[in-house]
């Protein structure tokens, strides 16, 4: 997929021979050594899941936040550079507070994602700028709408997705979520999943240890974006140690260590 | 004294011929309407267009709509609603066209506020914002002068209003269907244009529901009440 820029990758507003923006895609492999983040959008709301390595055991817990709340009903969970997402984070507070002012109506989770989206594409058009180093997940449960997912990466795309993964392990997530009947899933299945993913697909040898940072905007939440219940992720990520482990045993007594381990 | 004199206001009096001060600004004296039904509402107008004592219009038409089932009436100067009116009806567009379904009848409701508000020192409009919405239905907002917001039951305005407060109090009736309305506003109307010598001509009403806006005329010489015919 890398290939050589040979000059054509030294500005974001060069244009190779084949037509890319080499600054862009490099933009993108900067997302793709972060933690993996999850969205999945459900019958009855929005779950956001993101797997937070654990940089230093000095730092104070939750002060490293990778899921923000923009406008009460809105989340956005973020991988690539922290920093470069908080941008995006209090843009999106700002179109969310200005959108009230003008309409007298809480953002709708679709005009949130476009605006959002014309911001990050506008990095893209500047010699000046680069473009942003990460991608967003945007959840969103407005009260007279329905659950939505957004995503956005650092090219200005957005799309609406029933599930979505940005960071590390983003293609074998997918597979994952492929499986899943999103119209009959709940929020409260969805965080089982999402635990269930992240866990699995986490290499104890290669990764380093992580936290499990979940936040859902739900009928139970009042379609606000909060903290899920932390009985509600203990429970998950129970579940999800509980299942990795038997997996593992499973594939240590099978002969055949591909064989693929019965899943529920 | 000022109103003897035949040059009136004109500050060049001596230089010009006497008569009315046709280039000053047009006030819409007026009396405007607006009442909230289970299905909709039914706005309402008179038709004086004023510019000092001379009637510069006489069936002007103060109704004016700034999306398919949002209407607003105006008062105050002309010139002044007709500019607002625009650009909220601007604004509303390219908003519904963002959130992809027909506005809500509060989101024109604030932006009329946000324009007379932030320009207060420079306008003079006094609006009544009113419509339906598949969200809430009929609803009835007044922006007065200052940039206020605030939603009634129904609504009266301009300088014909002074003069039926009383009859809109005692006549009201919570929950009244569409005719009721209509013969409420028509008749209150009436009353002002028959009292209020800013306001006159014709009554101009229409009725906003989520099938469409029904225009209605009631000339001059039919109006349901007129003193001294």
């Amino acid at each position: 997929m890398s290939a050589t820029g040979s000059g054509y990758d030294l500005s974001v507003t060069t244009f190779s021979p084949d037509g890319r923006v080499f600054q862009v895609e490099y933009a993108a492999k900067a997302i793709e050594k972060s933690g993996t983040s999850i969205g999945i959008r459900c019958k009855d709301g929005v779950v956001l899941g993101v797997e937070k390595a654990i940089v230093s055991k000095m730092i104070m817990n939750e002060s490293n936040r990778r899921i923000y709340t923009v406008g009460i009903h809105n989340g956005i969970a973020l991988s690539g550079f922290a920093a470069d997402a908080r941008q995006i984070v209090n843009r999106g507070r700002e179109e969310a507070a200005n959108y009230k002012s003008y309409y007298a109506s809480v953002i709708p989770g679709k005009v949130l994602a476009n605006r959002l989206a014309g911001f990050v594409h506008l990095y893209t058009l500047y010699w000046y700028y680069r473009p942003f180093g990460c991608a967003v997940l945007i959840a969103s449960y407005s009260p007279q709408g329905e659950p939505e997912l957004h995503q956005i990466d650092p090219s200005g795309v957005c799309h609406a997705y029933h599930a979505a993964v940005i960071g590390k392990n983003k293609e074998a997530a997918k597979s994952e979520l492929e499986r899943i009947d999103f119209s009959t899933f709940t929020c409260r299945e969805a965080i089982r999943e999402i635990a269930r993913i992240i866990y699995k697909l986490h290499d104890e040898s290669k990764d380093e240890d992580f936290t499990l940072e979940m936040t859902w905007a739900c009928e139970e939440s009042k379609k606000k974006h909060e903290r899920v219940p932390a009985e509600l992720l203990e429970s998950a990520v129970k579940y999800a140690k509980d299942l990795k482990a038997k997996e593992e045993q499973d594939s240590d007594d099978d002969d055949d260590d591909d064989a693929p381990p019965a899943s529920t | 004294m000022e109103g003897l004199n035949p040059y009136g206001s004109n500050p060049k009096g001596y230089l010009s011929t006497p008569g009315p001060d046709r280039n000053g600004e047009h006030m819409m004296g007026t009396t405007i309407m607006a009442v909230e039904f289970k299905g909709g509402v039914v706005i309402g107008a008179d038709s004086r267009t004023s510019t000092g004592s001379y009637v510069a219009n006489r069936v002007s038409d103060k109704l004016t709509k700034v999306h398919d089932r949002i209407y607003c009436c105006r008062s105050g100067s002309a010139a002044d609603t007709q500019a607002v009116a625009d650009m909220v009806s601007y604004y509303l567009d390219m908003h519904s066209v963002e959130i992809d379904s027909p506005p809500l009848v509060k989101t024109a409701a604030n932006l009329f506020k946000m324009v007379v508000y932030n320009n207060k020192d420079r306008l003079m409009a006094s609006i009544i914002c009113a419509g339906w919405d598949p969200k809430n239905g009929g609803q009835v907002y007044q922006v007065p002068l200052g940039g206020t917001l605030v939603r009634q039951p129904f609504a009266v305005g301009g300088s014909g209003s002074t003069y039926i407060f009383g009859l809109v109090d005692a006549t009201f009736k919570k929950g009244m269907e569409q005719k009721e309305c209509e013969a409420f506003v028509s008749k209150s109307i009436s009353h002002a244009m028959s009292r209020d010598g800013s306001s006159g001509g014709v009554i101009r009403m229409a009725i906003i529901t989520k099938d469409g806006v029904e225009r209605k005329f009631i000339p001059g010489d039919k109006l349901p009440f007129m003193k001294d015919e």
